[in-house]
């Protein structure tokens, strides 16, 4: 990384917080903010100008959707901002919510529990960060297992193939995975846009697009 | 449909009818042999000093009033010292009235055991207060002003009817003794038109005497229990104010073990889970500066490994505890996360429009369709199950269906038992159809308002 990369974090619990900030400054990130809730998060955040905004979903004061519900804010108002939210527990309805912000993009929601898999953690931000989109593997898994949904079309391989993809990784990194060449992967994958009924179209995302429809579904 | 609860309401209609009313042991045709007249006659005789004092002292009180209504009927006017007793009299019927009636009647209620089995509980709601506020609660109960009516009862009407009783048994003794005095040759005797005055006369007066000795037992079985069923009727818990206050406090524990539920998950994730969290990651940032071929690394992976373990094993028990999806996003979305966690498909279909139940409701709710999912797993051998939401009247109801094999039977420990206590526990009731070869239907409906 050429630059820094500038964060806001937003986090109640202050040991925690504290970690995040440890481990953040460990890979080249500048935290420019720390907060502990959803008003000081959309303060710093509109002071800052930050490049990523990582932020708790249940914060004061209503310890409910509070973070989430900034990050919302955040991204209407700035819409190329690069946003990673946390979760104690998995939510279909938080990840819908924050993947239908902007074009999808540059948003991560991840489990909570991720961010002590300090490497794995921070290569999901560096996606987010890179304009790619995280959504926690457990979120995937569940969607997976929908007892009626749209995506009953596609094969299993198809379905891990997406699931590999909503993750956030490359056609290459996919390959790798699963043990098979890059072209293989690039076959499903234009299978699973074809079945979902997403035709190649300029300006858009259709990995996206993919994801997103998992999350409709 | 709901097999298991005919056990239990049967054996309440059993306890129920073992016991006589004094209507049932007048009707009986033993009732001259049995109990029913002894009990009478004490229920009677206990009555008298009581009607008697509380007759003195309402006299007392209506005395000024009676005053006045002669007056009145003779044209003359009502003056002022007269017109001051009689408010005296009205303040002090209505002041002293209760502290009066409410001791009164809890002797009574404890008579009526004389005659009447069945028991009966006081409409007060129970109280324990200062002075003060025990007055003024009771002041305002509709118990109260009953007990003060029963007694104006027993110091006005019950005295006419026992002296009139007394008046009949005085003549009957007197037709049954008048041979003895006719014997005697002393004087005769008038009993209105019929006169005696000799043995010949007086013989079938006695006949007649005795004859009507059964009749008099009779009667006085019928006044004593018109007595009690009116005591029963005036100082009885007839609406089951009490046992709703029961019910009330039934529901206030149900709330607080919800509240204390909360406090506990609240702890849990405030404290012991984020510390973990912080741990776990300060001994992720730890690793990553360890050379792999150090010594410590393994032990430090191993360290984090189980840091991790220990996080999933937190975070279950807290969801177990109560579930913080339940808190934030409502029932429905707490159901479907919970099929989400099942290992059969499972659709969650909520009525539309369904309002956001009292916590401890949801909670009760909650925690059944778990069960009920986990016995589906289980015991049922299903290939999926359905669940379903639903408000029907002033009831939530709750429906788990699975397509098993069925024969589900709450006898034999499915933890169906635990789960219909906990639903009675807020007033709510458990249905079970499960036949041989299924369908499992399990049908649990909360009272809105518990």
């Amino acid at each position: 990384m050429a630059e820094l990369i500038r964060v806001v974090l937003a986090e109640d619990g202050v040991l925690l917080r504290e970690g995040l900030v440890g481990v953040l400054s460990r890979f080249g990130c500048a935290v420019v903010a720390a907060v502990g809730d959803g008003p000081g998060l959309l303060a710093a955040a509109a002071e800052h100008r930050p490049d990523l905004v990582i932020t708790d979903i249940r914060m004061p004061p209503t310890f409910a959707d509070e973070g989430l519900r900034a990050a919302v804010t955040l991204r209407r108002e700035q819409p190329g901002l690069a946003v990673v939210v946390l979760s104690q527990y998995v939510q279909e309805e938080y990840a819908a919510a924050l993947l239908d912000t902007g074009d999808g993009r540059r948003v991560g929601y991840l489990l909570k529990d991720r961010v002590v898999d300090v490497q794995e953690f921070m290569t999901s931000l560096q996606t987010v960060v890179g304009g790619g989109t995280v959504v926690d593997p457990e979120v995937v898994r569940r969607l997976l297992r929908r007892p009626k949904d749209p995506l009953a079309a596609l094969s299993p391989r198809e379905r891990e193939v997406l699931g590999l993809v909503a993750e956030g990784h490359s056609n290459s990194a996919i390959a790798a995975r699963l043990f098979v060449t890059e072209a293989a992967v690039g076959k499903h994958v234009g299978s699973i846009l074809a079945k979902l009924d997403l035709p190649p179209a300029e300006d858009t995302n259709r990995r996206v697009l993919a994801v997103l429809a998992y999350l409709r579904a | 449909m709901d097999g298991w609860e005919r056990p239990r309401g049967g054996h309440y209609r059993d306890a129920v009818s073992t016991i006589e009313t004094p209507w049932q042991a007048l009707r009986s045709r033993h009732y001259l042999l049995s109990s029913g007249p002894w009990r009478a006659i004490l229920y009677g005789l206990t009555t008298l000093p009581l009607a008697g004092v509380v007759g003195v002292g309402l006299g007392t009180l209506i005395l000024p009033w009676l005053a006045a209504g002669l007056r009145f009927n003779d044209g003359r006017v009502i003056d002022g010292p007269l017109l001051f007793v009689m408010v005296t009299a009205l303040a002090m019927f209505a002041g002293a009235g209760p502290l009066v009636a409410i001791p009164l009647a809890a002797i009574e209620r404890g008579r009526l055991a004389l005659i009447d089995q069945r028991p009966v509980q006081s409409a007060h709601r129970p109280l324990r207060t200062d002075p003060i506020t025990w007055l003024r609660v009771r002041y305002t109960e509709a118990a109260t002003w009953r007990e003060v009516l029963y007694g104006a009862f027993l110091g006005l009407i019950v005295p006419v009817v026992y002296g009139m009783y007394a008046f009949l048994a005085l003549i009957d003794f007197a037709f049954l003794v008048s041979p003895l005095f006719a014997a005697s040759g002393t004087d005769s005797w008038q009993f209105g038109v019929f006169r005696v005055s000799t043995l010949g006369q007086a013989i079938p007066l006695a006949i007649v005497g005795l004859l009507l000795i059964p009749v008099l037992i009779y009667l006085l079985g019928l006044i004593a229990a018109g007595q009690a069923a009116t005591a029963r009727a005036l100082l009885g818990d007839r609406d089951g104010t009490a046992l709703r206050a029961v019910a009330q406090s039934r529901a206030r524990l149900a709330d607080a073990f919800e509240a204390e539920r909360r406090r506990i998950e609240r702890d849990l994730h405030d404290g012991a889970q984020h510390r973990l969290t912080s741990l776990t990651l300060q001994l992720g940032m730890a690793r990553l500066d360890v050379p792999a071929d150090s010594p410590a690394a393994a032990p430090l992976a191993q360290a984090h490994d189980e840091a991790k373990e220990l996080m999933v094993v937190l975070r279950e028990l807290i969801h177990g505890i109560r579930p913080q999806s339940l808190a934030d996003l409502g029932l429905p979305a707490a159901l479907r996360e919970l099929t989400v966690r099942s290992p059969l498909p499972v659709t969650v279909t909520v009525a539309e429009g369904l309002h956001r139940p009292a916590p401890h409701l949801e909670s009760t709710a909650y925690f059944a369709a778990s069960e009920a999912l986990a016995n589906v797993v289980k015991h049922a051998a299903a290939s999926r199950a359905d669940l379903l939401l639903a408000q029907a009247g002033d009831m939530l109801v709750l429906e788990v269906r699975d397509d098993g094999h069925g024969g589900a039977d709450p006898a034999h420990g499915t933890g169906l038992t635990g789960l219909a206590d906990r639903v009675a526990a807020v007033g709510g009731r458990l249905l079970l159809a499960s036949p041989a070869g299924g369908p499992t239907l399990i049908r649990v409906e909360l009272p809105w308002q518990s």
